[in-house]
């Protein structure tokens, strides 16, 4: 296998955790609120679908465990954010460190057990096909995460659903006097970023690199933050984030193993300053800023 | 009378220790247009809050159909068959027309889409239902309210001063759409301080001062000047009469000025051509949205031409047009711009600090430091001056009223004795009596010598003001029609682009 079919093969993978984490968060930018907790959400999630799934529990129980603890944690979140009105930047923070506190604390005998991934399952005849067919060879999370960005694209698109979340998140107030729930509907958004970034750590910890290792979230939840800022609030732009710094992590081990004279440390932090550089150039449009921010992202809201 | 359609008892409302509406009683009849009169802060609004649910009483009851009614909430007010156009915070930006009514009304978007255009058509209310809300003008956002609320088919319809953003021809036809709801059996609540149309509309109204209501009556039964008093509770002062002037020497003068701004949603000017002379007022008429801003911008110095588009805009005869906006004011120019937070005034900064802004330059600084007793005696004849209602000069600016912030910001700029004034919607917000005042105090500068520019919607207030005006429509600007000679018809067929510019009178 040479380095791009290697690259081709992992990046959809790789890609997973970002992109579960990112469009949770996503939607609960929509809604208005900045939750920065979803590298301690993803810990929370990883440790408790590795517990689950290292005592027998299997994969199912494993995510759907991780999904709720991180919902629950997110809630705590959504509580002093939006019931007490506190600064968001402040709790995401502190639920973030909490999150990855428990995870550790939960961890801490698990150090260096590892679990059995999940199978790939193979579309028939695409698979086959030289170079990309490593592509249609993914686990079931990959194919029902691909799934699931389409639902989440669509509900934005086109329901009532996701017109609400968005007129929440753009004018509150206006929602509030059209007779919309605000408070109801961001603690909503914020629940489903947190069962998204539950999923997204138990990917990362019993399917991706199903080895125990503490910090082994290792960044990709903050990846994910600035992820929904380079896709500009947009689905489809995430998903293409996410596969870019899939494409972008697996590229610096491909360098590595091909034996590249570049220093290791240089190629393992190209994710994060690919996403430097990505934002910067972003962030200089702001029409594009403009025509798809959040009007009301992070600010409270008050009755 | 036959039962009312909603009947409100001792109602009350108080925030903190401002009562905003002390007990209120009022009837509104199946099928009739029912006018709430008041000034800025008469409790107007509130009281309409109560009624939509937006809000909930401190006291008294209603009925709605005989029954009695308690509203929890807006969607509460809608199910019942109350609807409201509001003025503000009700659309959604990012959302296009159909998406913005969608959340109100339930159907499929190409229904609604289908929906949008026929009620378009029958009420005159043409608006494009895939269109991005942050793209339209105040006066189609004005439309699409309207429609959003007439596709819930309310039994009673609250427009909270509806006809601000219309031309003449436009108010008419909203008049007309009324009467025709009305006759199919929806009541009205019609908010408004405009007397005339009150008149021309309303079967009753109900007139508020400080929080209470100060009477009943027919409107068609007393004249503009009746209703005015009951609504201030003295007469209404009377108009500065303008000294005629021969033309004096040309303060501002635009020459054949095209721009095109970078922003893609922004209107494009061609062909700007005015002139304001010294001891003259030219008003700038048109439905917003046309190009206001963007002129504004310009003459401001906000948006500052780039340097090959030389010997455009002339100030006290200089080319000013690569000029900024502080090179500019150092030559005698002043603005009020037409927000008042955030571009007239800072919210979070007192009104002491809000005076330097702008009036730094006039004696308050000493050797480049701020001289306050100076700053804060600048800011207390301001607001004694021009009666800005506020505990005290280090009030924040955002704390105050709408109409009380722009009577400040109009009296810091005139305080300035600029030589050449531009202010942009004088008297937005601000009650009868106060926006009479500034409309005296511009004509007495005026008849000082004072060249002065005025962009409003209201008609009413260029007519009284102005020399001459000039319409804008589409970023094209109509010639100069002396204000004695022509008609609000005429300026309304310029609003409306259904004159033909061809036959341009000399300046």
């Amino acid at each position: 296998m040479n380095a791009l079919e290697f690259i081709v093969a992992g990046m959809l993978a790789a890609a997973t955790p970002f992109l579960l984490a990112a469009l949770g968060e996503m939607v609960a930018e929509r809604a208005g609120v900045l939750n920065l907790g979803v590298e301690g959400l993803m810990a929370l999630g990883a440790i408790i679908a590795f517990i689950i799934v290292y005592h027998g529990g299997g994969h199912l129980l494993g995510f759907l465990a991780a999904g709720l603890a991180s919902a629950a944690l997110s809630l705590v979140f959504a509580v002093i954010a939006l019931g007490f009105r506190a600064n968001q930047v402040a709790v995401g923070l502190a639920i973030g460190i909490l999150g990855q506190g428990l995870s550790a604390l939960f961890g801490k005998t698990y150090e260096s057990l590892t679990v059995k991934g999940l199978p790939k399952l193979s579309l028939p005849w695409l698979s086959d096909i030289p170079v990309i067919g490593g592509l249609f060879a993914q686990d079931v999370v990959v194919w029902l995460s691909l799934a699931a960005t389409v639902a989440i694209w669509a509900v934005f698109a086109y329901t009532k659903t996701g017109l609400v979340v968005r007129a929440v998140g753009e004018n509150p107030k206006a929602a509030h006097a059209l007779g919309y729930p605000v408070i109801a509907v961001r603690f909503a958004a914020v629940a489903f970023g947190g069962v998204l970034a539950g999923f997204a750590g138990a990917y990362a910890a019993v399917v991706y690199t199903p080895l125990w290792a503490d910090g082994m979230i290792a960044g990709r939840g903050w990846i994910a933050i600035a992820l929904v800022v380079f896709g500009t609030w947009l689905t489809s732009r995430i998903f293409l984030g996410a596969c870019l710094f899939g494409a972008v992590s697996l590229a610096s081990l491909a360098a590595q193993a091909t034996g590249l004279d570049v220093s290791s440390q240089l190629l393992s932090s190209l994710p994060y300053i690919v996403t430097i550089i990505v934002l910067g150039i972003i962030s200089s449009n702001r029409r594009l800023l403009k025509l798809n921010g959040v009007a009301s992202l992070g600010e409270p809201f008050e009755q | 009378m036959t039962a009312p359609l909603l009947s409100l008892r001792g109602i009350s409302k108080s925030y903190g220790q401002i009562h905003a509406n002390r007990d209120i009683d009022l009837d509104v009849a199946p099928r009739s247009i029912h006018a709430i009169l008041g000034e800025n802060g008469a409790g107007k609004s509130t009281l309409m809050k109560l009624i939509y649910g937006v809000e909930q009483p401190d006291a008294g009851s209603a009925t709605w159909k005989g029954e009695p009614l308690a509203l929890a909430s807006p969607a509460d007010a809608r199910r019942k068959g109350i609807g409201m156009v509001f003025q503000h915070f009700s659309l959604f930006e990012t959302l296009t027309v159909v998406e913005n009514i969608r959340l109100v009304v339930p159907g499929a978007k190409s229904d609604l889409a289908q929906g949008i255009r026929k009620l378009g058509r029958d009420f005159g209310l043409e608006v494009d239902p895939l269109a991005h809300v942050h793209s339209l003008s105040v006066g189609e956002r004005q439309r699409v309210e309207i429609i959003r609320c007439l596709m819930t088919r309310p039994e009673l319809l609250i427009l909270d001063e509806p006809t601000s953003v219309l031309p003449p021809q436009s108010v008419d036809k909203l008049f007309e759409t009324l009467r025709r709801l009305r006759d199919g059996g929806v009541s009205i609540l019609f908010i408004s301080h405009k007397l005339e149309e009150i008149r021309a509309v309303c079967d009753r109204a109900t007139i508020l001062r400080g929080g209470r209501i100060t009477g009943h009556v027919d409107p068609r039964d007393h004249d503009a000047h009746d209703l005015a008093r009951m609504m201030i509770g003295r007469d209404m002062p009377q108009p500065m009469p303008a000294v005629a002037h021969s033309g004096g020497e040309k303060r501002l003068e635009i020459v054949g000025l095209d721009h095109r701004p970078d922003d893609p949603f922004a209107v494009t000017l061609s062909d700007i051509s005015l002139t304001v002379r010294a001891g003259e007022i030219l008003g700038i008429a048109g439905i917003s949205g046309n190009g206001q801003s963007e002129l504004a911008a310009l003459i401001s110095g906000e948006t500052v031409l780039p340097r090959e588009k030389s010997e455009r805009i002339f100030m006290m005869g200089k080319d000013v047009g690569v000029l900024d906006a502080a090179a500019r004011r150092r030559l005698g120019f002043a603005f009020v711009p037409e927000e008042r937070l955030g571009r007239g005034a800072v919210p979070e900064m007192s009104l002491v600090l809000n005076s330097l802004l702008t009036a730094h330059p006039s004696g308050l600084l000493k050797r480049g430091l701020v001289d306050t007793p100076r700053a804060k005696a600048f800011t207390e004849e301001c607001i004694r001056q021009y009666d800005v209602r506020t505990p005290g000069s280090e009030t924040e600016a955002g704390a105050l009223s709408g109409g009380n912030l722009q009577k400040f910001i109009v009296g810091r700029e005139i305080m300035l004795s600029p030589k050449l004034l531009f202010v942009a919607q004088p008297t937005w917000g601000v009650d009868i009596g106060a926006a009479a005042a500034i409309r005296r105090r511009l004509v007495a500068l005026r008849n000082k010598g004072m060249g002065i520019l005025v962009i409003s919607e209201e008609l009413e207030e260029l007519f009284e003001l102005c020399d001459s005006i000039q319409v804008i429509h589409q970023g094209r600007l109509s010639p100069p029609l002396v204000t004695r000679d022509t008609r609000p018809e005429e300026i309304g067929r310029y609003m409306i682009g259904a004159h033909t510019t061809a036959e341009k009178v000399p300046a």
